[in-house]
């Protein structure tokens, strides 16, 4: 078990390191100039109008709530999918109605508009 | 104890040995972009630095590091820093469960090609940390306190998101028919019937499926809308400069380097060969048997890096409403029908 997992672990520690490593090289040899023009937002060159946190389009919200619902779903299909073949016919009929379901709300939304981006 | 020391020696020596690498890959992954993209619109491309041009990447990251870091007054400092962290550092875990190949044999210890490709969660590692990666792009748009970024990452947030769930889907049916969720375990059975087997003829449909979403999941073309230049600027990275904005690049390259290797790995038949290392007079576990599995991994991960570029430069960048209406009303239904029929195909004929 902590055969497989260690060098795992060992991948994740030392790929950030190498990206926190690359912030501090950078930092190191990087110059230093910085004027009052430089530090502005930028806006196409006009002085910026106002503060980027701001309300935007509520679509995005409801992808993201549409991407939760579904995605869900989709990790309860993995365990079982997995062992499809042994399984046998009854996990597959119980997952085909469990899916009907799945396409019962996606239809419902579908037909409320929650996928029209207009 | 001693077992556990020497498992310590050879991952840290494996992962240093593939993080150099994929920052080479990267870099050559820049470099066949601007090059192809170059001979496709009739132009030379990059020819000054090193012969035909092959050190202009690293010319380019080489400036990038002695750039000034600029961030803008009104930025969130912290989560300015660590978006570019995550992104890159994502970017290159990824790479911990992709086997380049089979194993070779040093004596008595058996070496993977890769870091830890036998672990029994690759598939849903591979899945895990693409959905990260969005973080690193949202929390990019947001912390920048710029208009332009927080529309590209607001945007790429929902696409990305959006896609990973056809992606995920695509990928069930694979993992039905290997029965596990180790990438070495998919790339066995695509084995035998001289290429016949391999999942792209096998699973038509959820590859379609996956090399579109892979293509909204790395933002590229035609689904770069996140960094659309003429309305956005760059998209999440305006405000970036830089370092900063160099491992924003280098993550992005290293990520279409991931998906290519992914689309080799899980449709083409990734590292197999149609012949026993017997056949051609090697031994089960030599290094040169296993060099050999690399190098056709490889090809295959060069050819999709081409197809990438080809078509950048061959579709039109969709709109966002056509992108939407893509992912969620074409490509959601058509990936869990495709993944209930390859279950009902499982279930019944074998």
């Amino acid at each position: 078990m902590i055969e497989e997992y260690l060098p795992l672990i060992i991948m994740l520690v030392l790929g950030f390191g190498v990206a926190v490593l690359f912030l501090y090289l950078a930092e190191w040899l990087g110059a230093r100039r910085t004027t009052h023009g430089k530090q502005t937002t930028y806006e196409s060159g006009m002085e910026p109008l106002g503060t980027a946190r701001d309300r935007f389009s509520i679509k995005f919200y409801m992808v993201a709530v549409s991407f939760i619902v579904f995605d869900i779903e989709v990790v309860f299909m993995y365990p079982w999918a997995v062992q499809v073949g042994e399984l046998g016919l009854v996990a597959f009929w119980t997952m085909t109605v469990f899916m009907l379901i799945l396409f019962a709300g996606y239809f419902y939304e579908l037909k409320k508009g929650g996928f029209e981006w207009d | 104890m001693n077992d556990i020391v020497w498992i310590i020696v050879e991952a840290v020596a494996k992962v240093l040995f593939l993080v150099l690498i994929l920052q080479l890959t990267a870099a050559a992954t820049v470099y066949l972009e601007r090059k192809i993209s170059a001979f496709i619109q009739i132009r030379v491309g990059p020819n000054r630095v090193g012969p035909w041009g092959t050190l202009q990447p690293f010319a380019d990251v080489l400036k990038l590091f002695l750039k000034e870091d600029i961030v803008p007054k009104a930025a969130d400092k912290f989560f300015h820093s660590l978006a570019p962290i995550i992104s890159l550092g994502i970017a290159l875990a990824v790479w911990a469960v992709i086997p380049f190949g089979d194993y070779f044999m040093i004596g008595d210890r058996k070496i993977m090609l890769g870091v830890a490709p036998d672990v029994n969660i690759g598939v849903l590692y591979v899945l895990a940390m693409t959905s990260l990666g969005v973080y690193g792009i949202t929390l990019a748009g947001w912390s920048s306190n710029s208009k332009y970024s927080l529309l590209g990452g607001l945007r790429s947030s929902a696409q990305m998101i959006s896609y990973e769930l056809s992606m995920g889907l695509s990928l069930l049916a694979v993992v039905m028919m290997a029965s596990s969720f180790s990438l070495n375990d998919i790339v066995a059975i695509q084995e035998g019937w001289g290429g016949w087997k391999w999942n792209i003829f096998l699973q038509p449909v959820g590859f379609f499926i996956f090399l579109t979403a892979a293509f909204a999941e790395t933002n590229r073309a035609p689904f770069d809308l996140p960094e659309a230049e003429p309305e956005l600027v760059g998209g999440f990275n305006t405000e970036y400069s830089g370092m900063k904005f160099g491992m924003f690049f280098l993550a992005e390259y290293a990520n279409v380097a991931t998906s290519s290797a992914l689309i080799s790995l899980i449709y083409l038949g990734g590292w197999a060969l149609p012949f026993s290392p017997e056949a051609i007079g090697m031994q089960e576990g030599s290094i040169l048997f296993a060099l050999l599995q690399t190098l056709v991994f490889v090809l295959k991960v060069i050819f999709m890096i081409f197809f990438f570029v080809w078509v950048r430069w061959s579709i039109p960048r969709f709109r966002y409403d056509q992108l939407m209406y893509l992912g969620w009303k074409v490509l959601l239904p058509l990936s869990l029908l495709n993944a209930l029929v390859t279950a009902a195909v499982i279930v019944f004929a074998i």
